[in-house]
């Protein structure tokens, strides 16, 4: 059962991983991917990146990745925190953890976890421009190939 | 002829912005039986609602938290949501 989280607060990396490797040895790898806010969009500077989501629907989806995930590799946990609200460049967005017995099964988990997470579950970000413009970013073919290759 | 139906209507981001609605109930007229159908009834709410669908194939749809497509079936009580493709992570 994955642990999935969608908050406005910062997250502990740390702890997360130390939370999911609690008690038990049989784990042989994690894989671990936080993705960051960038201060620059096609050549522009960003002063903030706003994260609007579906409460109703976000977890639910989430959740059901991170199914997807188990039912294709042999994970022995998984974690996914992804933050919403205003962020600055620098902080993090989105922690994902994966955890198997194998270092093949958790990488390839991770990235297969963030691949879709980008294209399948409802969030919207919105820039801020140094200058005061905001503009909701558009999504990207290179993430939609990102996730057909799973 | 189908009833007519009672459903929530969400919009987030863009089209939230567009429509200025974050929620809205109606009741769509007999006959609205898809997504495609409720869509075109919604365009014509306002000129916020049809700058809002003005290019339908970039917006993306969710009924009952789910993604859904033109082609879905509606049905009374339903939550339909409308969103730009998703740009989270």
């Amino acid at each position: 059962m994955a642990r999935i989280l969608v908050q406005t607060a910062d997250f502990d990396t740390g702890a997360e991983l130390a939370r999911l490797t609690a008690g038990r040895s049989d784990i042989g790898g994690i894989g671990c991917f936080v993705g960051t806010v960038r201060d620059t969009a096609a050549g522009r500077k960003i002063a903030a990146l706003t994260l609007e989501h579906y409460p109703a629907m976000t977890e639910r989806a989430l959740a059901g990745i991170a199914a997807e995930a188990e039912r294709r590799w042999d994970l022995l946990g998984c974690t996914v925190i992804h933050r919403v609200g205003r962020l600055l460049p620098g902080e993090p967005i989105v922690l994902v953890l994966a955890a198997s017995a194998h270092r093949q099964a958790a990488l390839e988990a991770t990235a297969f976890l963030i691949d879709w997470l980008k294209t399948k579950a409802p969030f919207w970000k919105k820039e801020e421009l140094a200058d005061g413009v905001a503009a909701w970013v558009e999504a990207r073919e290179a993430d939609t190939q990102a996730a057909a290759r799973w | 002829m189908s009833d007519a139906l009672p459903l929530t209507v969400l919009y987030f981001a863009w089209l939230r912005e567009r429509t200025g609605v974050t929620e809205e109930r109606v009741i769509a007229p007999p006959g609205i039986a898809s997504v495609a159908a409720l869509v075109d009834w919604l365009a014509g709410r306002s000129a916020g609602h049809a700058a809002a669908f003005a290019d339908r194939a970039v917006v993306r749809c969710a009924v009952n938290q789910e993604f859904a497509d033109p082609a879905t079936p509606l049905h009374a009580g339903d939550e339909v949501a409308f969103f730009p493709p998703v740009t989270g992570g």
